[in-house]
């Protein structure tokens, strides 16, 4: 405690750390967690998304996004542009509307809440009376239509939302001139859909929940027209002429039905049921879109077969001859279509369908024949198979980032080549700084590798590596099957896929050397891949070797899953990274860490039973090392693998309860199904809560013993140049730190270039230093004489660091959850320490050395620790000295799956996952910042035509 | 019965050579039995290994008086402070607990290295309702052996009475280093872990606390039981000198005043094993490093105190040495006592 009373406070320090740190959450990568509401204003370009948190993120051309909370954190039930503005509206559950403005702050768009709005029936109504069910923004601008559960329709002023009573509209008045017998029949109930006339603002539809349609005439206040339908009216749509409109219902059905002046009370034109003749689900919005050549798009949403087709989330897209059932992989929230929005223009023309399932954006291209999809450059979902682990890679050099970019070219030829279509606003952001990449690895053993340079996280390419081994899974699998004569015509879109297979193909480590393309990624069953970028396809035998790290230690049982099978003879690999060596642990045990050195050509992994260096030159096992305590059982039998099958029959009862829902309705029946799960979840909620009550939370207070479980597991692995053995010669070496606090240090004996196939690698032990509080080693780093961290191997022979010191005297730095310890080197003598648990009660959970550049001055920058500890602070500790530069508060110690994503960069930023397919970007530095900067201007109101951002069109154009 | 003989001052030899040689003097070659011998003080103090063997010859003037008792029946609360001399000591009056003589007396096995095990520190600096506890669990193997649970106390503040929420032990394993030494109990509320208070920190945190600081713990607690408090006497305020005196650990806790601060660095020692050789303990890269060979001699020469001198020299040492982040510079005096981690092995 001492040690923070007096920490020498220094004013120049002091004013230095305020011009290397700051502490920023910038942005959220990823698409949102729970969407519940979808909209789009044609008129900015721009799409709206809401969520179940209450969280409104807008979305427009690339770069080009904004977020806006609202207080209550209820569910977003809908989302409403104001036409013509740079306003919308937000329905909640809690039947709240709130009004939302972009506007200019200081050369930057924001997006800010201006005011909210409760409707109040009079006193003694019930709440159904005021329970919005829709909402119309009506094009004058000035007022808000409300359809209620009651059937009356009230009307609002806008901005202020005040009510004006006057003009509500009451089921009765709409009831007074319907025949007496369709009346009696059937009462208006919930206002369903509510329309504006495309062409006569005076003129809206008003569809109840039973069936029946009218036109309200504003001007005059009387019904004009009465549509008697039969079926319960799901949601209607205008003809882009106003001659003609269409309601789909509860059965499946849909249904034309004209409006002229002479008929009042006109019978449809067509009823279909595009699915039928046997029972079908509900369509529950449909679209009737123009086109010059005369054949209508009718798209919608829903209406397959009860019985055999009830479970698919499908929107289906009709044009001429052509249909197509686009399936999705998970319940459809919501859809619009892009059109010609410009009035003048006489047909509908629709260009896109923008689909927001529960899980991730498609967007279907409808211009190009085939209707292929568009690859979003933004809100990507992360989680299409769960991220097991993050990897990231500052300051990708332009040629492997060209070469990646080539390689995931190929992959995405399915895509459309379509720009995006919703281009709204300008980004104004500098350009990023550096080109990053953030590697995710994920359950079903790919990875990814996305562009994290800027606002937009975006996929640049995907590598499998299912392919070496044999699995029980056919790759084919997910294939849509169906032929062409099949009805319904589906077509499986989208790529979430959160149900892997086999458990064991699981990436839990990646290494990418950015200098030599060289990647290694090791994954759940003790296999260890290391790969090389090719730009062309390739067959290939994959070198494989088997790694028994338990030696000699005799009379173990392995309870755990059993290795991965392995294919025989060459396999194809496409264009990218190729594996070419193939490591097994034995016992097949979880990888726990890993490290490359692309200039020694070694690999080095660990598992919780030792470690093991491999030389992908030669392909030959240089050593293994044994960490397995002689009495640990536990690490043997394997019960991470236990962990494991929990959490994945856990996800199988979910599996089920997600097949088992019958989707209903759209509105009711869809908070229907959530409630569902809800339900089940608040059950397991309850129970758990109670078995928690029962056994009262105590912690057991025990000193750390070598004979604890696990201490052998093999937490850090790291290469070094460095004095070992004597001051006067250094040697390559590989350090490894264990969770029993044992650090290992081996010599290695790289043959030089010209000798290295000829000569074997060699490694000795050099040393073993136990720390004594015996607590995981979470890192080790050897820094040079002038303090400095050793440079990544290549780096300085890319001309991109300082070549080490080797004359002064290195120093051993290593982290355990609990101290920072420094060493000096080659005799290990104790130099200074950080205590951190001991004084705080906090652990390190991850470290990484960071490079904080002043903002103030160009030339000045220096190289700290960047640390997260298990209650979500992050703090700066400074190098070689060991102090606390300072704290931040980052993430909820109760969100540990965010804390044990958290990934920092070399510059100061970091990622952690604020939901399995969300990463908030954060930065702690002053001059590394990335964040969204963007502008949407208004586009003239006065002349009614649309007026394209022409910036925004450029920039979807990049 | 009585027998005399001699022995080289100069070269002492082994405690495992001067046993037999007891036995054979005393014609009892298979009885086991316990030594003690007399201190300056007047104190029974044991013989059983080489470091107080040792410290027993270099203390004998020039008799050295000692006692051998057959093992079965051996009054082990014989040992200690005052056993021989049995003058009034307010000090041990007032430390040993009142009920003591009512309670079954708590039988330790006998320990083949006699060290303190735990005490009670700061007594003079402390309100009188707070006991501030240090386990020792270096050098024994016996589990700390308690458990810990959240829980509310009530506290007066401005505002009048308040429930606050606060850490308390909730169990004591049977045979473990709480439980034995007395001083901790169930219910008993958790103040402060080695000096920091534990206030506004989560269960998990304190947790944490307290096995970092395992080797060398030091709680300061509310005890549920506040009748065994320690009465505060005016004489104690210079308690620090007091501690010279020994004290059978597991009875009469010491008194080290001001303790903490100097121990805070004490409590551990890594160990380098190079190309696979003997475990070394890694010595500080002070700017006054010693060489392996002086430290070896320090240990030999300190470890005579272990046991029954626990504290008060590096105590007023250690407190007033300044512990800088940079360089710890550590005095030798209070290193040799964790010398002894070269018995953990790996």
């Amino acid at each position: 405690m001492r040690r923070f009373l007096r920490p020498g406070h220094d004013p120049v320090r002091e004013r230095l750390k305020r011009d290397l740190f700051q502490f920023n959450k910038t942005v959220e990568h990823g698409f949102p967690h729970q969407p519940s509401a979808l909209g789009y204003s044609p008129f900015l370009h721009l799409m709206a998304i809401g969520t179940r948190s209450g969280a409104i993120k807008l979305y427009g051309a690339p770069g080009v996004e904004f977020m806006g909370l609202h207080e209550e954190n209820n569910t977003v039930m809908q989302i409403h542009f104001i036409p013509d503005q740079c306003q919308l509206v937000t329905l909640l559950d809690d039947n709240s509307l709130h009004l939302w403005s972009l506007k200019q702050h200081s050369g930057a768009s924001e997006l800010r809440e201006e005011h909210r709005f409760t409707l109040k029936g009079p006193p003694g109504s019930p709440p159904s009376a005021t329970q919005i069910t829709a909402v119309l923004p009506h094009s004058s601008r000035e007022v808000l239509y409300l359809g209620t559960e009651s059937g009356n329709i009230f009307v609002v002023e806008l901005p202020s939302f005040r009510l004006l009573e006057d003009r509500t509209i009451t089921s009765e008045a709409v009831l007074q001139r319907v025949p007496e017998d369709y009346c009696n029949r059937r009462s208006c109930e919930l206002v369903e859909a509510l329309r504006e006339h495309p062409k006569n603002p005076d003129q809206i539809l008003i569809g109840y929940s039973r069936g029946l349609i009218v036109v309200w005439d504003l001007q005059n206040n009387k019904v004009t027209h009465h549509f008697l339908g039969s079926q319960q009216l799901e949601n209607l749509y205008w003809q882009r002429d106003g001659s003609k409109f269409i309601s789909c219902h509860y059965d499946g059905s849909y249904t034309q039905w004209p409006l002229s002046s002479d008929n009042r009370q006109p019978e449809p034109l067509e009823n279909t049921m595009p699915y039928g003749p046997f029972p079908c689900k509900a369509i529950s919005k449909i679209y009737w879109q123009t086109t010059k050549n005369g054949l209508p798009y009718i798209i919608f949403q829903g209406g397959m077969p009860r019985a055999s087709y009830g479970d698919r989330h499908s929107i289906s897209v009709v044009h001429g001859s052509q249909q197509t059932a686009f399936d999705f992989t998970s319940r459809v929230i919501d859809f619009f279509i892009i059109f010609s929005s410009e009035p003048a223009a006489e047909f509908d023309d629709p260009s896109a369908m923008v689909v927001l399932a529960e899980e991730e954006l498609v967007v279907i291209d409808l211009k190009t024949a085939g209707w292929p999809a568009v690859h979003p450059p933004y809100l990507a979902s992360l989680h299409c198979s769960a991220i097991t682990c993050s990897h990231h890679v500052s300051n990708i050099p332009l040629k492997l980032w060209e070469r990646i970019i080539s390689a995931g070219s190929k992959q995405n030829i399915h895509y459309s080549s379509m720009p995006w279509p919703i281009d709204g606003g300008t980004n104004i952001a500098p350009d990023p700084p550096q080109r990053d990449l953030l590697l995710t690895g994920h359950e079903d053993g790919t990875v990814r590798f996305w562009d994290a340079s800027g606002v937009c996280l975006h996929l640049l390419y995907k590598l499998s590596t299912v392919r070496v081994f044999l699995t029980d899974a056919d790759p084919n699998d997910n294939m849509n099957t169906l032929g062409e004569d099949e009805w319904p015509p589906l077509r499986k879109v989208g790529t979430f896929d959160p149900y892997s297979d086999d458990p064991r193909l699981g990436i839990q480590k990646i290494y990418l050397c950015k200098y030599s393309g060289y990647l290694t990624v090791a994954g759940t069953a003790g296999q260890v891949l290391v790969m090389e970028l090719n730009d062309e396809d390739a067959e290939h035998v994959v070198d494989h070797a088997e790694a028994d790290l338990l030696q000699d230690q005799e009379g173990y049982r392995w309870k755990g899953h059993e290795k991965l099978k392995t294919r025989d003879g060459p396999v194809r690999f496409e264009a990218g990274f190729q594996p070419f060596v193939l490591v097994q642990c034995q016992p097949p045990a979880v990888v726990t860490s890993l490290a490359l050195h692309s200039e020694w050509k070694l690999v080095a992994f660990g598992t919780s039973h030792g470690f093991g260096l491999f030389d992908h030159q030669q392909k030959r096992l240089v050593f293994v090392k044994c960490t397995l305590h002689p009495s640990d059982q536990l690490a043997l039998e394997g019960p991470l693998s236990r962990v494991k099958s929990l959490k994945k029959s856990l996800r199988q009862s979910f599996r089920r309860i997600r097949r088992s829902r019958v989707s209903s309705r759209k509105r009711r029946g869809g908070s229907g199904n959530t409630s569902e799960v809800q339900e089940a979840n608040a059950k397991f909620d309850q129970e758990a809560l109670q078995e928690m009550e029962l056994a009262p939370v105590q912690r057991k207070i025990e000193a750390r013993s070598a004979e604890d479980s696990f201490t052998g597991f093999v937490r850090t692995l790291y290469f070094a140049d460095t004095f070992l053995r004597d001051s006067s010669r250094h040697c390559p070496s590989l350090w490894a730190g264990t969770n029993g606090g044992t650090v290992y240090a081996f010599s290695l004996r790289v043959p030089p270039a010209e000798r290295r196939m000829d000569e074997p690698v060699r490694a000795e032990q050099a040393k073993e230093i136990q720390l004594m509080h015996r607590a995981p080693v979470v890192g080790i780093l050897v820094l040079d004489g002038r303090s400095t961290p050793l440079p990544e191997p290549l780096e300085v022979a890319h001309d991109l660091s300082k070549s080490p010191d080797m004359q002064g005297s290195h120093q051993l730095l290593v982290v355990s959850e609990e101290q920072f310890k420094v060493f000096t080197l080659p005799k290990v003598s104790s130099k200074l320490k950080l205590k951190l648990t001991a004084l705080e009660g906090c652990r390190v959970r991850k470290v990484t050395v960071a490079n904080f550049g002043s903002c103030k001055t160009d030339d000045y920058s220096e190289n700290d620790l960047a640390v997260l500890t298990n209650l979500g602070d992050i703090q700066i500790i400074s190098l070689p000295f060991l102090k606390l530069q300072i704290r931040y508060p980052c993430i909820r110690k109760e969100d540990v799956s965010g804390i044990a994503s958290c990934v920092f960069t070399k510059y100061g930023q970091g990622f952690y996952l604020i939901s399995p397919s969300e990463f908030e970007r954060f930065s702690l530095s002053t001059k590394w910042l990335v964040e969204p900067r963007c502008v949407v201007d208004m586009p003239e109101v006065t002349s009614n035509n649309h007026v394209h951002n022409k910036s925004g069109m450029e920039n979807a154009a990049r | 019965e009585f027998r005399r003989f001699s022995l080289e001052r100069s070269k002492p030899g082994k405690f495992e050579e001067f046993y037999g040689l007891l036995q054979h003097v005393h014609k009892i070659p298979n009885v086991d039995v316990l030594v003690g011998y007399t201190d300056i003080h007047g104190d029974l103090l044991p013989i059983n290994n080489d470091d107080n063997y040792h410290k027993a010859v270099s203390t004998a003037n020039p008799l050295l008086r000692i006692f051998i008792q057959r093992k079965e029946d051996a009054d082990y609360s014989a040992f200690g402070t005052d056993t021989m001399t049995r003058k009034k000591n307010v000090l041990s009056n007032v430390l040993r607990p009142d009920n003591h003589k009512k309670k079954p007396h708590i039988v330790i096995s006998m320990p083949q290295d006699f060290r303190p095990v735990s005490s009670i520190i700061d007594v003079d600096i402390l309100p009188e309702t707070h006991r501030r506890v240090r386990l020792y669990k270096y050098g024994t193997d016996k589990p700390l052996g308690f458990y810990i649970r959240d829980g509310s106390s009530v506290r007066v503040t401005p505002h009048g009475l308040e429930k606050v929420p606060g850490i308390f032990i909730s169990r004591l394993v049977p045979g473990g280093l709480a439980q034995s030494t007395g001083l901790l109990a169930v219910n008993d509320e958790v103040l402060e872990v080695n000096g920091i208070e534990v206030s506004g920190k989560s269960l998990d945190q304190v947790t944490d606390m307290m096995i970092a600081n395992s080797r060398n713990l030091i709680i300061t607690v509310r005890p549920a039981n506040q009748r065994n408090n320690v009465v505060r006497n005016s004489r104690t305020s210079g308690s620090s000198g007091q501690s010279t005196e020994s004290s059978l650990p597991s009875s009469t806790p010491n008194i080290l005043a001001n303790f903490l601060q100097g121990e805070e660095e004490s409590d551990e020692e890594d160990i380098i094993i190079e190309d696979s050789g003997e475990p070394q303990q890694i010595p500080k890269a002070a700017p006054t490093s010693e060489s392996l060979e002086s430290l070896t001699q320090i240990e030999l020469h300190e470890s005579t105190q272990n046991g029954f001198l626990p504290s008060s020299e590096m105590n007023l040492n250690h407190s007033a040495g300044s512990i800088s982040m940079e360089y710890e510079v550590q005095d030798q005096d209070h290193k040799s006592l964790e010398e002894d981690g070269t018995i953990i092995t790996l």
